[in-house]
């Protein structure tokens, strides 16, 4: 158990009765850059907010950085930097300020360096110019990077980063993958959540996908592609016909884009004989590929595709 | 403070970044000052602190240029000897602003403690920086104490200040009929600050209390000012006549006690046994509270 940075076993958490996180067992390697995966609502929130010990469980345990959560809170969190639903900041304080008051919170945190280290903090999330303004004056953009230096003013053992790039311009989103990569080289943990795959795939060595708070999957990236079979693509101008083809085998094509695609399940028939039938129905073929799933398409494929909150 | 912490500034300004030593935590937490200076820095930034300081300030002006433009004048306690001696400015202030201009500033300030940092969800990251949430409470509430002493000090001082100005300084007849120097005087209007600042413990406590029961700061503000209220009238009711000793308003005016020779410090001290008993049990109630509450804000 010590040799994760974050492990959960049955963890569960109820509001009035209803399940929002659900027997969640999470094991995060240290030193890994982990994506907590999941659409809105699906509970990541919830579980970073028991992490941290905001919130009590309902039942099952939390272990962070090798001690139990909550209860030896006091000399874990001083290790863990986080970025907790959204940057917040008491308005009528300058952002230099704002960080100074949070540091003063924190009993590990040297007074002798405190105005050092907020300048060193701000000057990582390019903040520098803007620290002297009320926060009350600050974008929504510049607010979260407040919130992510507010992450990083001591040596971080662990920094769980809830929906960083949110609110960020596409140069931010890049901005804040260099950064979470840069951590990660100094031997920093980082728990990064994200409703979006796209913008942390990157940077991820692990994930997990959550999905109405339950734990749907978890593992390496290449665990997580490996564990969705491999799927087929057609090129054709005949899409019609040729998802008429596949459904005739049992598949479930998708043809929406410009090609049919299908997942190649554990009893679909071998390729080449889906070649034949589909030259055997008059589909004329201009190409014809079976390809590993990317995690996009696992993602999709364990959360649903969609706006829709599930509840 | 400053001159130990110059030396390290500077060497780290120069290289800001990625300097391995300066971001090193400290291998043992320290006392715990930082965050009573930061909350105390910040109460005495905030503009509505000092907004709420010049009202309380305004309450003895106002006496004061009320009665030098009409004359002598009828009112409250002492507020005809004002003519004669400056000082009963400060005296009449207090006793006008105990009842209700007080509680209401010390409803805001006691009802924001928690409840303020909930709606800006700062609360949640005060709790995981960590500062300890039995920690936090006390911090907290000694802002709240330490705004009580601002607010009773700001109405004696700028009464006896526009009392000077306006009025005559002299010797104080007292209650009891004897008279008291003016230095004697001034330190028996500290010691009538002091006593309401005690006076309003009890309910920075239960407004305390109510601030760990909301995220809507307004709400608990505006439930601390109704009970000081409630409290008054309450006491009021002769129907009541068992209940009064019990309520946290009932020696609130009695420190007229302090204007006698020789001092009597009865009234004193059971209002500083009663504000003792709120603030164990509003006390208690607030950490049992907030101890277990699950911060969703």
């Amino acid at each position: 158990m010590s040799d994760a940075a974050i492990a959960t076993s049955g963890l569960t958490k109820r509001f009035r009765g209803r399940a929002v996180v659900d027997d969640l067992s999470l094991s995060v390697p240290r030193g890994s850059v982990f994506g907590f995966l999941g659409p809105n609502g699906s509970g990541k929130t919830t579980t970073i907010r028991m992490l941290l010990g905001l919130i009590s469980p309902s039942a099952g345990s939390i272990s962070v950085l090798g001690e139990a959560m909550p209860d030896r809170g006091a000399s874990v969190l001083p290790r863990v930097g986080a970025l907790v639903e959204g940057p917040s900041f008491a308005p009528y304080l300058s952002g230099t300020a704002n960080l100074v008051r949070r540091d003063t919170a924190d009993r590990y945190a040297p007074g002798s360096t405190r105005s050092a280290r907020v300048e060193a903090a701000l000057e990582r999330v390019g903040l520098s110019h803007a620290a002297g303004k009320h926060v009350r004056a600050y974008s929504l953009g510049m607010k979260q990077r407040l919130g992510i230096a507010g992450a990083l003013l001591t040596d971080r053992d662990l920094l769980v980063l809830d929906e960083p790039t949110n609110g960020l311009d596409p140069q931010g989103t890049r901005e804040v993958r260099n950064l979470v990569r840069s951590l990660a080289d100094e031997g920093t943990t980082v728990f990064v959540s994200s409703h979006l795959l796209a913008e942390i795939e990157q940077i991820c060595s692990h994930a997990a996908i959550m999905r109405a708070g339950k734990l749907v999957a978890q593992g390496s990236l290449d665990e997580l592609r490996s564990a969705s079979g491999p799927r087929v693509i057609v090129t054709t101008p005949d899409r019609a016909a040729a998802a008429e083809v596949l459904t005739g085998f049992g598949l479930a094509p998708d043809a929406t884009g410009g090609e049919v695609e299908a997942a190649l399940g554990e009893d679909a028939p071998p390729a080449e004989d889906l070649a034949a039938a589909l030259v055997g129905a008059g589909v004329r073929l201009r190409g014809f590929a079976v390809r590993a799933s990317s995690l996009e398409e696992r993602f999709v494929e364990l959360t649903g595709e969609g706006f829709d909150v599930e509840q | 403070m400053s001159s130990s912490e110059a030396v390290p500034i500077e060497t780290a300004s120069a290289a800001p970044a990625a300097n391995a030593a300066v971001t090193a935590r400290r291998d043992r937490p320290s006392a715990g000052w930082a965050l009573l200076g930061s909350e105390l820095s910040v109460m005495f930034r905030r503009w509505r602190t000092w907004a709420m300081l010049a009202a309380l300030a305004a309450v003895p002006i106002l006496i004061a240029v009320a009665v030098r433009v009409t004359g002598r004048g009828r009112g409250p306690a002492f507020l005809d000897q004002i003519t004669s001696n400056g000082l009963f400015v400060a005296f009449t202030a207090l006793v006008v602003c105990v009842p209700l201009f007080l509680p209401l500033t010390i409803g805001v300030v006691a009802g924001d403690t928690i409840a303020g940092e909930a709606s800006h969800g700062t609360l949640r990251y005060l709790v995981i920086a960590p500062a300890g949430r039995l920690r936090l409470l006390a911090v907290k509430y000694a802002g709240c104490a330490a705004f009580c002493v601002a607010a009773a000090l700001t109405v004696a001082v700028a009464g006896a200040l526009i009392g000077a100005i306006l009025f005559p300084i002299g010797p104080v007849t007292l209650l009891s009929g004897s008279v008291v120097s003016v230095g004697d005087a001034a330190v028996r209007l500290l010691l009538i600050a002091l006593y309401i600042v005690v006076s309003l413990l009890g309910m920075c406590a239960i407004g305390l209390f109510l601030s760990t029961l909301t995220d809507v700061p307004v709400g608990a503000m505006a439930a601390t000012a109704v009970l000081a209220v409630v409290s008054q009238v309450l006491d009021q009711l002769p129907q009541l006549d068992a209940l009064h000793p019990w309520l946290f308003s009932h020696y609130w005016l009695g420190f007229a006690d302090f204007l006698r020779a020789p001092l009597v410090w009865d009234s004193f001290v059971s209002n500083a046994w009663l504000q003792a008993g709120y603030v164990a049990v509003f006390g208690a109630l607030a950490i049992g509270r907030f101890l277990s509450k699950d911060i969703l804000s």
